[in-house]
């Protein structure tokens, strides 16, 4: 009976999660790969003491399996296990801390329009129209050519148009809360706006939350990977996972599985992250 | 039908001042005089000294204060005059309307193969709910929408082009080299309407005016064409919207691996070379074929749905 109570508040599909469905078959998965890749991208390179940028034209595209280099080389014989741990985690932190920068503004946002309402509301949602009016990975590119190459605009550029499905939800999800019979409630008992929003209002959203961030960080690595492939992004030699595809491509039929590697990696990346997510409602 | 018209004029209005702005800035903050690049543009460098240059500058008012430059800028950009490319000589909208051609194909074509890829995989899904054809569909549209379209396109090149040398990797010389680039859209697109697809045909079987046609005696195809896929396309239609984004990404991002002669390829490489004034054309270009697409949308909506059009 209590339990039911204070999950009254919450959105109908969030109560449902909380009552025992957060953990879906999808979202073990995508623990189930994720976990392992991470390890893989941040205690990996603590023990490979191989430098990812050191060429040994001895040891050129050797395949995987050998008993110096386990997944074999590259085209200057830069240790492949290397690279992939160090592209890993490069992939990983910066699409996290995309999503991050992008995920704090869009939320907090998303509240103030919805409880502020107004002109506020107005403004927020007309900037938010605006920032979609352009397909994102156009704004990117736009923002790219200032200085292509370089992560600072690209981070800017990406973040910039991920705040705001953030924002949207969050917004729609606080005015929805905002009208509950909770809030009102414990408006009623005296309770200010900064418990209402650190109490009620904050609970409710981390679900739709958890979801949108998975998604946003899986974007950010597909964009990333995607500008470093098309020479606008991350240049070589920085292992970076989209860049190492398309360098090793001219030498596919010599070393077919080096390219499959890095490319099995953002596939891995992006799947684990979208199976984190789950549905997105 | 008038809101819908004035949502897409705002859209490109917005599509305009974005592309307008940002290339303006770029411009302003290019290393270097403009004057003096342009006069070299024009007349040569061997031909130029600082009495032309600064002619130029009169000639084109780039002394003037930033705001005067910024409308004139807008002005232009309003009245389509993009320009002359910084690389090439040629005027912006010359080139884009070549390249126009091309993207249009491409972006056509992979529209239409997903349109038929995806929801008649997701319609058969959503007839036999849960059956192993069901899950495997399941199975192949998660992994494909894990697969960045770049990877996918490389992989096609790989497998399709360099071992089994069926069909060409790059360029364009006719209708076998748009196969593979829009094979990798449509796919990337398919993967993501089947399943919206198979839930709404799953709905849509259960609903008790499909079961009164199975009862009235129609046979499974009348039935099945006639009352189910109408109704289960509109939710795909309304999806499509989203979808848009991802076609006019993959649009750039699949010529440039293809060096396939379209607006997507000329961005970047325009965004390589610093050339603003092409990646003006080609962004303003690329947003426009964005907003045209959701207008396409706006209408198949119209057309399926009857509710739509009349309280429009």
């Amino acid at each position: 009976m209590m339990k039911t109570g204070s999950l009254a508040h919450l959105p109908a599909g969030l109560a449902e999660q909380q009552a025992g469905g957060f953990w879906t078959t999808a979202r073990m998965a995508g623990v189930a790969i994720i976990v392992p890749l991470l390890a893989f991208a941040f205690i990996g390179p603590m023990l490979i003491d191989t430098d990812p940028l050191a060429q040994d034209y001895d040891a050129v595209l050797i395949p995987p399996g050998d008993a110096a280099h386990i997944l074999g080389t590259d085209h200057f014989g830069r240790s492949m296990l290397a690279r992939l741990a160090f592209g890993a985690q490069l992939s990983f932190v910066m699409a996290f801390v995309t999503a991050l920068t992008a995920a704090v503004p869009g939320i907090l946002l998303g509240i103030l329009a919805a409880a502020r309402g107004g002109l506020i509301e107005r403004g927020l949602v007309a900037l938010s129209d605006i920032v979609l009016a352009l397909p994102g990975l156009l704004l990117v590119l736009l923002l790219l050519a200032f200085a292509p190459g370089q992560f600072g605009p690209l981070y800017l550029g990406l973040a910039l148009y991920l705040w705001v499905e953030f924002f949207r939800v969050a917004r729609i999800e606080t005015a929805r809360v905002m009208t509950s019979p909770s809030v009102e409630a414990t408006r009623l008992l005296g309770f200010g706006r900064f418990y209402i929003v650190t109490r009620i209002i904050f609970p409710a959203l981390a679900g739709p939350m958890i979801t949108l961030f998975a998604f946003a960080t899986g974007s950010a690595i597909i964009a990333v990977s995607t500008l470093s492939a098309i020479h606008v992004g991350l240049r070589p030699p920085t292992p970076e996972l989209g860049a190492m595809i398309v360098e090793l491509m001219p030498y596919y039929s010599e070393a077919p599985l080096q390219i499959m590697m890095p490319a099995a990696a953002i596939f891995l990346l992006v799947l684990a992250l979208q199976l984190l997510a789950g549905r997105k409602s | 039908m008038k809101g819908l018209i004035a949502t897409r004029l705002m859209q490109l209005v917005a599509v305009i001042l974005i592309v307008g702005t940002l290339s303006f800035a770029l411009m302003y903050f290019l290393p270097g005089d403009p004057a003096l690049r342009i006069a070299a543009g024009r007349y040569g460098p061997d031909m130029m000294d600082n009495a032309i240059s600064d002619m130029v500058r009169a000639e084109l008012g780039l002394d003037q204060p930033i705001l005067v430059r910024f409308l004139s800028w807008m002005g232009d950009l309003v009245r389509f005059d993009l320009g002359h490319s910084l690389v090439t000589g040629a005027p912006v909208i010359h080139e884009i309307g070549l390249q126009l051609g091309y993207t249009l194909w491409l972006a056509v074509t992979a529209f239409v193969l997903s349109l038929v890829i995806g929801p008649v995989a997701g319609a058969i899904a959503g007839l036999f709910p849960g059956s192993v054809y069901d899950r495997v569909m399941l199975l192949v549209a998660v992994g494909l929408r894990a697969v960045p379209p770049f990877v996918l396109a490389i992989l096609f090149m790989m497998v399709f082009g360099v071992t089994l040398r069926w069909l060409p990797t790059a360029g364009f010389g006719g209708w076998e080299n748009l196969v593979l680039p829009s094979f990798t859209l449509a796919l990337g697109l398919a993967a993501m309407s089947s399943r919206v697809m198979r839930d709404a045909m799953m709905g849509v079987a259960s609903a008790p005016y499909f079961i009164h046609a199975r009862y009235k005696g129609l046979s499974d195809r009348a039935v099945v064409m006639r009352h189910g896929v109408r109704n289960a396309s509109l939710p795909v239609v309304t999806y499509l919207g989203l979808q848009m984004v991802y076609l006019v990404e993959g649009v750039v991002v699949v010529e440039s691996i293809f060096a396939f002669p379209g607006i997507g390829h000329a961005l970047v490489h325009a965004i390589i070379a610093r050339d603003v004034p092409m990646v003006q054309g080609t962004a303003l270009a690329m947003g426009g074929l964005f907003v045209l697409l959701n207008s396409v949308v706006d209408l198949m909506c119209l057309r399926l749905d009857p509710r739509l059009r009349r309280a429009a």
